[in-house]
């Protein structure tokens, strides 16, 4: 990586309380520009609370984070329920400080973009789970911040939906160009999506493995991953 | 340390790879044409995943509202056959229909709309202080910690105590003018209104304040836009029990306090039939200010508050 990267992390460890355990040790990361990044890890292994870090909602105990401000998927669409699905994008244009005229224009063409045009004015529990996913989507490429964080996003859709949203998903990278790093728990997803796939250990969060998907059968890495992934759980098993 | 852990998996399956990501991102438009197909894939599986919610018949709002009228009937039914049958004084209960013809007698002279008309008017005024009052102090108590642990057991002990306790002081202080009525309804209405809207900014979810800070959101951007907005349910449910008490509160300080250059109201009626020993004019008295309570509540924070829950979908439709 020639490029200066958009997010650097340097000897990042992070404990929520002076004596609790360690949840993240001595990570170290670099994202280019651009770039697709999924983290894999067993649940608990500390991969919600990296991204954490990298947007600012929680503090590193030692270690350095350079990153730019972030938009930010959550698992959960966690879109407000008083707004309908134009005002929810609306808001994130409101508080980037785009001016009231535009933010209307802005807002719909952002639904279009998820396909979700003829949603515009539902209310957030008039809509599918992978229908609040689009608008979350739409809300956090309303922010228009270089670099997306997502986390866990499609965990809890079914898997058409899913699948569907992946390719919305790339769609929208390759239209925009922006710096991802999506996270999950699902093998297949993370060789699917990701340019780079990083697999995380748990207890203490580390990255232990990491393996470029460009010009690799999708399916072998994926079993490949899967048994690597599966070796770090039972680690833990005595 | 990742470096060293690069590994690369040779295609096993000797089957063409398939790499979606091989292109470089390019912030041009993708002319794929099968976008045409996503968006129709889009368009079908959310109309299969939506669930249509059936608009609540008119049946079954005429049957929901004629529920509660069999109920009435049913009580002054038993009313009626107990009269009839146990027959006692007529000046220790009066028959239903003895007691409407006293309201009856009322309303032709007058005397009914006075009274209703000066309580409604003082109930209404004393609310709208209260929540004049309350809001800033609400306010004021959510944004710091501190002031809402120093004054929150206060304001919850004020809440539990009756406000009919504070009539004496309130008599000592102001004498028997309207500013007794008043200040017993403000100790009411007021501690309900700021227990409200602090337990409306209690329930809001951590989450949107996260959601809140990843969008930009300054402290004060995410009082006025996001937490504010989110604790409207708390408020307005603390509106209504304030309302509630205002009007209890009203009651008994109209009960007590009569006299001097103070109006008259229900209360002062319910009194003045307690000393005629007219059981007649006290039950009318006794129906008046429940239909005024029930009244104001299915017309004004019942669907106040079902429309702000539906509309956030906290509102289950057919429930309501
Ligand atoms: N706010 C917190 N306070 C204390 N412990 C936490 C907090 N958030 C997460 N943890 C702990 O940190 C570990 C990693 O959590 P998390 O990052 O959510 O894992 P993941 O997202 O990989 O499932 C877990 O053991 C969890 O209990
Ligand atoms: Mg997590």
């Amino acid at each position: 990586m020639s490029e200066a990267p958009c997010i650097a992390i340097k000897q990042l460890s992070k404990r929520f309380s002076p004596l609790g355990p360690l949840v993240l040790d001595s990570v170290d990361l670099d994202v280019a520009p651009g770039e697709f990044v999924t983290l894999l890890g067993a649940s608990g292994c500390g991969k919600s609370t990296m991204l954490n870090l990298i947007a600012g909602l929680e503090r590193p105990t030692s270690g350095s984070i350079s990153a730019p401000k972030v938009a930010f998927m959550f698992q959960d669409a966690s879109l407000f329920p008083w707004l309908s699905a134009q005002r929810n994008v609306e808001l994130a244009l409101e508080l980037r400080g785009v001016p009231r005229l535009r933010r209307s224009i802005e807002a719909a063409r952002l639904l279009d973009v998820v396909h979700l045009t003829d949603a515009a004015h539902k209310k957030p529990h008039e809509l599918s789970g992978g229908m609040r996913q689009r608008v979350a989507l739409a809300r956090s490429l309303a922010q228009d911040r270089e670099a997306l964080l997502m986390d866990e996003p499609f965990a809890a859709l079914d898997a058409i939906t899913r699948d569907l949203l992946h390719e919305e998903l790339l769609r929208v990278w390759r239209e925009t160009g922006r710096t991802i790093i999506f996270i999950t728990h699902n093998v297949r997803e993370a060789v699917l999506l990701g340019q780079r796939v990083l697999l995380m250990s748990s207890r203490p969060g580390r990255v232990v493995g990491e393996w470029s998907t460009t010009g690799q059968d999708a399916a072998a890495l994926t079993t490949h991953i899967t048994a690597e992934l599966r070796k770090e759980i039972r680690r833990h098993a005595s | 340390m990742q470096a060293e852990t690069r590994t690369t998996v040779p295609s096993t399956s000797g089957a063409p790879v398939t790499d979606l990501r091989a292109q470089p991102p390019t912030p041009i438009p993708d002319p794929d044409p099968g976008a045409h197909t996503g968006r129709e894939l889009d368009a079908g599986l959310d109309a299969l995943q939506q669930q249509a919610v059936p608009p609540i018949g008119w049946s079954s709002r005429v049957a929901k509202a004629l529920l509660p009228l069999a109920a009435v009937g049913a009580v002054i039914y038993v009313w009626q056959m107990y009269v009839w049958l146990v027959r006692p004084r007529p000046d220790v209960l009066p028959g239903p229909a003895e007691v409407l013809g006293t309201l009856r007698d009322l309303l032709a002279d007058g005397q009914a709309q006075a009274v209703i008309l000066t309580s409604l008017e003082r109930g209404f005024a004393g609310f709208a202080i209260a929540v004049l009052i309350a809001t800033p102090i609400g306010l004021l108590l959510v944004q710091s910690r501190f002031l809402r642990g120093a004054f929150g057991p206060i304001i919850s002990g004020l809440q539990v105590l009756p406000s009919v306790a504070w009539v004496p002081a309130a008599i000592i202080w102001f004498g028997l003018s309207d500013a007794t009525v008043y200040f017993v309804v403000l100790m009411g209405a007021v501690p309900s209104i700021v227990n409200g809207l602090i337990s409306g900014v209690d329930q809001v979810p951590d989450q949107y304040r996260r959601v809140g800070h990843v969008l930009g959101a300054g402290r004060w951007v995410l009082v006025l836009k996001i937490v504010l907005p989110a604790a409207l349910p708390g408020y307005v449910a603390g509106l209504k029990q304030g309302w509630a008490f205002s009007w209890r509160s009203l009651m008994a300080a109209e009960i007590i306090a009569t006299g001097g250059a103070l109006g008259f109201g229900l209360g002062g009626l319910l009194e003045q039939g307690r000393v005629l020993s007219d059981m007649a004019v006290v039950m009318a008295a006794v129906l008046i200010i429940l239909s005024i309570g029930v009244v104001v509540e299915l017309l004004l924070f019942g669907p106040l508050e079902r429309r702000l829950l539906r509309r956030r979908g906290l509102l289950v439709a057919g429930t309501s």
